[in-house]
Order: structure tokens, then sequence, then C-alpha cells
């Protein structure tokens, strides 16, 4: 499947929006993991904006970045939404209150709680009806949601919005699903070019575990191999530096791969 | 060799789906036809095993708050457990994933899958999905006072809220063919929107339904007056059934028979969209129209045409609706050859 970068949102543990991450990604400058940092929006009104959880307000944000240099209006934009876990914070408040008496879970908590609510929150942000997917494949769910927006742009030729974004459990949780840092990465995706893409993938499933492409930097490293939105790093930092790299491995279910060659345009 | 469903409610009940009407036959005769590569596995599920963590928060250790050792996230909780269980069943090695959409997830399993087929890359593709009871669901429906103290009566006058049901579907999906045989049942088209309006109340107005329904329409190069039947979402909550007939009536006006299912079924959440694709595929392929069970007296200001009981003409093409929280949408249209 042939689809053309047009826009990248990333926010991580220093990773600052894909502006400030690009040299960092590219070699040019070092990693320095630290606490994610999410500018406030005000997009969504007020109530929404104070119910809204952190994975909600991390897709909006790279999302957003993601549009930045746009040519496609932002309300029929289609989108895909790629996470392992959505809002861990908020099924542990609901599993905590449902082991006591009381089992009291509130509308809020409840409706933050489905695996969709940050594509709910953001056709709300957006005023967007346009078509919107949620998935997930656990540690492969950034690049399920790739293969789902590539096929999206295939199939309807139309551009696609792929976010992705996993963020640590609390404990209990986190023992027992332990994800490195908060991470959220976006693609604005096309079928064709356009004045607007810089870069060019052709994206193919193989049916053999080749090993993944690994980032050089061990930091960013761990961060790969940590967080399953994360898996992203090897293409942002292809798409970095605005290299043509042939045979970028992707690593998808077992005894699988997914392969990008990453040509400039 | 294929996983046990280990202890996990949400993938037995997936194992005994899998297990019905000779449907690991048909896979593995898929499986032969196109290689286990080349079959995709596109499934849907709003809480996935999540009651195994609600009851492992009551085991936490006294000292340390830990879950107890045998605590199995990636088979239970997480959403993709029920992919990576079904995939391992049925011995598939093409793309898999799962839609968490809540109640329209494995109605849009259907649109992943169909993109998948048109983007070529799977040949077939197994779709359906799964929902087993847990208590997030139980007490969340009932904090928004959705909960129905009776069989739900889905456009009825006396409406008062979903009966929650559990339930798991699997449909068998294969590439296009240049002349069908008769009697073939195909996936037309399918249209998706969100609402854009509210995370867990319909639009009044029934706007965002209306675009899926309008897309669905569109993908299968029909207009409203070739649908026979509708299946709608009708869960039985006063705004559903009143904003869903609102969309309905403004797209194919007083004419086309339409019901609810879930009289019978109860509200299968992430199911449903399956257990009504297979509502469908049965209402085209037994020549029938299902009426509405427990609907007693329909609202009278409600519009479409709402078949109280079964009608014995034969649908050709056909439409399902599944709308869920985050204000997620789909409609698919189904037919059968001539």
């Amino acid at each position: 499947m042939q689809v053309f970068v047009e826009g990248v949102g990333l926010r991580g543990p220093g990773l600052n929006g894909w502006v400030a991450s690009r040299g960092i990604l590219a070699g040019a400058e070092p990693y320095i993991p630290d606490e994610l940092i999410l500018p406030p929006q005000d997009l969504l009104p007020a109530a929404e904006r104070r119910r809204m959880g952190l994975p909600a307000k991390l897709a909006l944000n790279i999302g957003l970045e993601a549009l930045a240099n746009s040519t496609h209006p932002a309300d029929t934009l289609a989108s895909v939404f790629a996470s392992s876990g959505a809002d861990g914070q908020v099924i542990h408040q609901i599993c905590e209150s449902l082991a006591t008496e009381e089992r009291d879970v509130s509308p809020t908590r409840f409706h933050n709680s489905v695996h969709n609510a940050p594509a709910g929150y953001w056709s709300i942000a957006l005023r967007s009806r346009a078509p919107s997917t949620s998935l997930c494949c656990f540690d492969c769910s950034f690049v399920a949601g790739l293969l789902d927006a590539c096929a999206y742009c295939a199939a309807e030729t139309e551009p696609v919005l792929l976010l992705s974004y996993d963020l640590p459990y609390p404990e209990p949780l986190n023992a027992a699903r332990p994800i490195t840092g908060a991470v959220g990465a976006a693609l604005l995706l096309a079928p064709r070019a356009t004045s607007a893409s810089f870069a060019q993938l052709a994206v193919q499933v193989e049916p053999n575990d080749y090993q993944p492409t690994i980032m050089q930097d061990p930091a960013l490293e761990a961060l790969r191999a940590g967080n399953p939105t994360a898996r992203a790093l090897p293409l942002l930092a292809a798409l970095s530096g605005c290299l043509s790299v042939p045979n970028l491995v992707l690593e998808y279910l077992r005894g699988t791969a997914v392969t990008v060659a990453v040509s400039r345009c | 060799m294929p996983e046990p469903a280990a202890d996990c409610r949400n993938n037995r009940l997936a194992q005994l789906a899998l297990a019905q009407d000779g449907f690991l036959g048909a896979v593995a005769q898929a499986r032969s036809r196109y290689g286990r590569h080349r079959v995709g596995l596109f499934l849907g599920t709003s809480t996935s095993g999540l009651l195994h963590t609600e009851l492992a928060y009551r085991q936490r250790a006294a000292d340390t708050g830990s879950l107890p050792a045998e605590f199995d996230y990636a088979a239970t909780q997480n959403t993709f457990s029920l992919g990576r269980f079904v995939q391992s069943q049925l011995e598939l090695q093409g793309p898999a994933v799962v839609v968490s959409t809540a109640c329209s997830s494995s109605a849009k399993a259907f649109g992943s899958a169909a993109r998948m087929i048109a983007a070529g890359l799977c040949d077939a593709a197994v779709v359906g999905g799964t929902d087993s009871l847990c208590l997030t669901t139980l007490y969340g429906f009932a904090s928004l006072e959705l909960l129905s103290n009776a069989p739900c009566r889905p456009f009825d006058t006396e409406r008062s809220g979903i009966s929650i049901g559990e339930g798991a579907g699997f449909a068998l999906l294969e590439k296009g063919q240049d002349s069908p045989a008769a009697g073939t049942l195909q996936l037309l088209g399918l249209g998706e929107s969100n609402d854009a309006h509210h995370m867990s109340t319909p639009h009044p107005e029934g706007a965002g339904a209306r675009a899926a329904m309008e897309r669905a329409l569109s993908s299968a190069r029909l207009l409203a007056s070739d649908i026979d039947y509708m299946n709608l979402h009708g869960t039985a909550t006063r705004s559903n059934d009143a904003a869903e007939d609102k969309a309905v009536y403004a797209l194919f006006g007083a004419g086309t028979p339409c019901s609810s299912t879930k009289g019978a079924t109860g509200h299968l959440l992430g199911a449903s969209g399956i257990a009504e694709a297979i509502v469908c595929a049965l209402a085209l392929r037994e020549q029938f129209m299902p009426g509405s069970a427990n609907t007693q007296c329909v609202d009278p200001a409600l519009r479409v045409r709402y078949l109280l009981a079964s009608a014995g003409r034969a649908p050709t093409r056909v439409m399902s609706n599944s709308f869920g929280f985050g204000g997620s949408n789909c409609s698919l249209v189904f037919g059968r050859v001539q």
C-alpha cells in the first residue's frame, strides 16, 4: 500500500512535539527523557475539557500538530485511533470503586472508560462527523492502526489521520502491564501526493519474523521497546531526517512483520 | 496448538460461538484455499475480559496492594485478548485487530475487514465480536439510568431502557467474485460516522446516525427505496429510539419495514453489530422480516414503519444500524444475489 505523509504529531517524555523532536530523532540532538508536557487547548467547551482524560488530551494534542499544515478540512477528515490500553487511570478508578460495597461508577468515568473515548472527544472538538474507528492490537496497536489507516487510504482514496497513544497504568495494574512513558504519535496520510506531502510510504505485511528496526539511542530504544505507540519511533526517525529508508521493519503479530519503504518526495 | 481460553469469560463465550454452525470447518476451508496468512481477523468488543480485573481488585494483597499472581492482563483485560484468542483458535496468521467503539464495535469490524480485502492485504476475513457481562457495564449503565427493570421494549410507548445481554458471533467474508451464484449473501456497503455531539447521549435529531446510513447507501450505490428491511439499533432507551426514528424517517420515510431485535436478544453491546448482521443474513436467507419481541404498543411519536410481528415477505437488500458511546455510528448493507 502506498501513502503520502502530510503531517506528524508527537508527544512523549522529553519529546515536546514533532517539530521540537526532529533533531533528537535524527540523532543531531541528545535525547533527555522527561515528563510528558501537554500545552493546554481550548477547542472543547469547558465541561467537556474538565471531563476528558489524559489519553484524550494527548490524542487531541498530537492530532492537531499533525494537521498544522494540512490542506484537508479537519471536520471531514477520517480518523483511526489506536491504543493498547486507552484510559488506564479511569479503569483503575472504576475497578477500585467496584471493589467497595458502594460500587459507585459515575457517568463520566463510565463514558471515559470506553476505548473510543478519545475519538468521541476529538469528534466533538473538531465538529467532525467523518468516519472514525478505534482499535487495539496489544503491543502492535500502532502498527495495526497504520495498516488500517493505509487500507482506508487505498480503499476509499481519501486522506486519514492516524492517532496512536499509550500511557502507563497506575499501580497495581502497572505491575501486570508495564508501559514505559506516555507517548502519542499521529500521522496525516493521503492517497495522493499534495503540496503538503513530504514523504511516501510503501507499507507491506510480510509472513516472516524479520528483526525489527531499533533506535540507536539506548533511551529511545527503551521507549520503543516499552510502549506500543513508541514502536512508531523508527518510522518517525526516518521521517525526521527526510531520508529515504528502503527497508524499515516494524514489529507486528507473531510470525509476521510490517515493512515500510520510506522515500522523500 | 491453539491456546486455551484461559479463565476468561469473554473468550469462553467466543469459543462457544466458534463451535456453532460448522464455522470452524468453513474457516479451515478458507485457510487452505487462501493460506493462513491471507485470512484476516477483525473483531469487536467493548469490555473484553475486564470482569477479571474487577475481580482481581477485590483480591489485592493487604500489604502491597498488588493483584493476585494468577491475574493475566493480556489474556483477559486487554481489548486484543479476544483477537489473540480467536486467532489462535482458528490458526490464522493474517492481519488481526480488535475494534473497540462501544456498541458499534463488531459492526465497524466489517469496515476494517472490507477495506483490508479491498486494499489487497487479505483474501478473506473472519469478522465478529464478543461481549460478556462485567460490573463496569452493569453499574455504568445503572448510573446513567439506562437499565430497564423488565425485558426491554424497543420503540414502545413504555420503553424504559436496555436489557444488557451477552453474546458472540462470527462471520466469514471472502473477496467478491464477478458473477456470484444466486443465493450468495453479500456485504454491499457500509457507512461510518461520529456524532460530534456528546459522549453518552445521541444527537437529538440523529444527525450522526443519518450520516452513517447515507454513507452506507452511497457505498452500496443504492437509494433508500432499494432497502427492503432495516434492523434498527433500537436499544429501547427513550433517547436512542427517538433519535434513530428521526434519522431513519428523514431518509426512508414511513415506507421501509423496520424493527429492533433487541427485545429478543437484549443489548449485546460490542457484539450487537455482528449479532444483528447475522439476523439480517438469516432474514435474507430464510426470506422473512423479523418482528420486535416484547414491544407491545409502538410509541405514536415515532414515525418509522415498525414491525411488531415477523412478516413473511422476502427482503433482498437490508440495512443494519449500530450506534455506540462516544457517538460512534455504523450502518451495514447486506444483500442476497437473485
